[in-house]
C-alpha cells in the first residue's frame, strides 16, 4: 500500500509532490487483510482520501511501523501541540501572559497554569524572565496556548528558569540533532564540564555552566555544530576539553 | 365499569396510569410514540457510511523522532535536572535489555541455595520456637496466645504483634516490663535472621 512512499524514504522531495495509496488489487493470502493505517508527520498532508502531498522540501523519513515525515532544514518554528519550547515573558496583562517564542504570533500562559499556582496565590512572574512550556493548544486559526505543568498538575522542569544563563538561538534541525536519543552531540559535550542546558523545540538553547568563560565556550560550541563534520565537531571538543580554546 | 367508556385522553393522564393493566398501558405507549414520530421530521437521505481513515497526521516531530526532554544537566552539575533526565526520558532499548538480563539473573535462585539458607535458618527459628512456649506458659493460657503470636510474627505485622501482646499480658496479669524486653530480644533475633543469608 505505501510502496510508492517506501520507495522514496532517504530521498529529496519538494513541495507538491504527490503520492497516492492504492488499495491492492490483489489479495495476498500471508499478509493481514485489515488495511493499516499511515501516520504522517510534518512536511506531509492528506489530500482526500487516500493522496499524500509534499509541503515541504527535504529528505523523506520512516519508522516503523508506517510513519513518514519530511525533514528539512528550517531556522522559523511553528508551533506544534505537545513540544517545549523556552519562551520569553513579553507582557503581564490580567490573568495570562503574553509570551515570544519565535513564532508568528505570540502565546498566551494562564497565570493559574503553574504548578502550586492559585487564584489568590499568583506565580511570581516578571517580564522577561524564561519559560520553559508546553503547547496544549496549537493550531492554524487559534491564538497558540502554553502550560507549565502536566497533566497531573506537577512542574516536572517546567515554568521559569535562567538564572545566570545564557540563552542563544540555533537552526531547529541541531535542536533536533541535541534531542534524540544517542545523540552524538549531547554525548561529546557531556564530556566536557559541569553544565545545565535547556533546549526548546523552537531554536532555543539556554547554557549554565560554573563560569562565564565555560558557558561561552559552550555556547560557541554548540553554534558551529551546526556547520562541522563529525570529526572536525571531535577535534573541537578534544580541544575545548584540554583548555586550549 | 368498562375502560372503553372513558376518554383515551382520560386514560393517559398519570393518575389512571397506576389502575390500567398492563397490557392497555402498552397500546397507549405505542400510540404516544406513533404520534411523535410522526411529528418528527427526518430528510430522505441514504444511511452515512463512515469508512474508517486510515491515513492519520501528526503536527509534531517530537513523537516522530522519539526526541527526549530538553532539559539536561551534566556532571552533578543540577542534580534536580539529572533525577528529571532519568523519569521524564523513556528508556533507551539496550539500556532496558540489560536491566532486564540483570533483574533475571537476581531473582534465579537454585534449589542448592535454597537449601543452604533454610539450613542456616533452623536453629534460630527454633530457638525462636522454644522461648515463646516458655514464656505463654508463664502467662497461662499457652495454646492460644502462642498461635498468635506464631501468626503474628510471621506476617511480620508489628502492629498486631504488640496489639496482642497486650491483650496477652492483661490475660495473664504478668509484668509488662518483662514481656517488653522479651519482644525486643525477639526482634534481634528476628533481624540476625533475615541478614544471615545476605551475608
Amino acid at each position: 500500500m505505501f510502496s510508492g512512499l517506501r520507495e522514496k524514504v532517504g530521498q529529496v522531495l519538494v513541495p507538491g509532490d504527490e503520492f497516492s495509496l492504492e488499495v491492492q488489487e490483489t489479495l495476498s493470502l500471508t499478509e493481514p487483510l485489515k488495511p493499516e493505517k499511515v501516520l504522517l508527520g510534518p512536511g506531509l498532508k492528506r489530500r482526500g482520501d487516500r493522496k499524500l502531498l509534499v509541503v515541504k522540501s527535504g529528505v523523506l523519513r520512516h519508522k516503523q511501523p508506517h510513519v513518514f515525515w519530511v525533514e528539512n532544514h528550517q531556522r522559523r518554528y511553528v508551533p506544534a501541540k505537545g513540544e517545549t519550547i523556552i519562551g520569553i515573558i513579553t507582557v503581564k496583562s490580567g490573568d495570562v501572559f503574553k509570551l515570544d517564542f519565535g513564532g508568528s504570533e505570540q502565546a498566551s500562559l494562564s497565570y493559574l497554569a503553574f504548578e502550586g499556582a492559585t487564584k489568590r496565590n499568583r506565580p511570581n512572574v516578571q517580564v522577561g524572565d524564561l519559560v520553559f512550556a508546553q503547547f496544549i493548544v496549537a493550531n492554524q486559526h487559534m491564538e497558540p496556548e502554553l502550560v507549565c505543568v502536566d497533566s497531573a498538575g506537577r512542574a516536572n522542569g517546567l515554568g521559569v528558569f535562567g538564572a545566570g544563563g545564557l540563552l542563544f538561538s540555533v537552526s531547529l534541525g541541531l535542536v533536533r540533532r541535541l534531542l534524540r536519543p544517542r545523540s552524538d552531540v549531547l554525548s561529546d559535550l557531556q564530556k566536557l564540564f559541569p553544565c545545565e542546558l535547556v533546549v526548546g523545540m523552537n531554536g532555543r538553547l539556554w547554557v549554565k555552566a560554573s563560569s562565564v568563560q565555560q558557558t561561552l565556550i559552550i555556547c560557541n560550541l554548540l553554534q558551529s555544530c551546526e556547520t562541522m563534520t563529525t570529526a572536525q565537531r571531535q577535534q573541537l571538543f578534544r580541544r575545548a576539553a584540554q583548555g586550549a580554546l | 365499569m368498562s375502560d372503553s367508556k372513558l376518554s383515551k385522553n382520560l386514560l393517559r393522564m398519570k393518575f389512571m396510569q397506576r389502575g390500567l393493566d398492563a397490557e392497555t398501558r402498552k397500546q397507549l405507549e405505542e400510540d404516544e410514540r406513533r404520534i411523535i414520530s410522526d411529528e418528527h421530521w427526518y430528510l430522505d437521505l441514504p444511511e452515512l457510511r463512515a469508512r474508517e481513515n486510515l491515513i492519520l497526521e501528526e503536527q509534531s516531530l517530537v513523537s516522530c523522532e522519539d526526541l527526549k526532554y530538553g532539559r539536561f544537566s551534566f556532571k552533578g552539575f543540577n542534580p534536580e535536572v539529572e533525577k528529571l533526565m532519568v523519569t521524564m526520558n523513556p528508556k533507551e532499548e539496550e539500556e532496558e535489555r540489560q536491566e532486564e538480563e540483570v533483574s533475571h539473573m537476581q531473582t534465579d535462585v537454585t534449589d542448592e541455595e535454597m537449601a543452604l539458607r533454610y539450613e542456616s535458618l533452623v536453629g534460630s527459628m527454633r530457638k525462636k520456637f522454644t522461648r515463646k512456649k516458655n514464656q505463654a506458659s508463664e502467662e497461662g493460657d499457652t495454646e492460644r496466645v502462642s498461635l498468635k503470636r506464631d501468626q503474628a510474627s510471621e506476617e511480620g505485622d508489628t502492629k498486631r504483634v504488640s496489639l496482642k501482646k497486650d491483650q496477652a499480658s492483661e490475660e495473664g496479669d504478668t509484668k509488662r516490663v518483662s514481656l517488653k524486653r522479651d519482644q525486643a530480644s525477639e526482634k534481634g533475633d528476628t533481624k540476625r535472621v533475615f541478614l544471615k543469608p545476605q551475608d
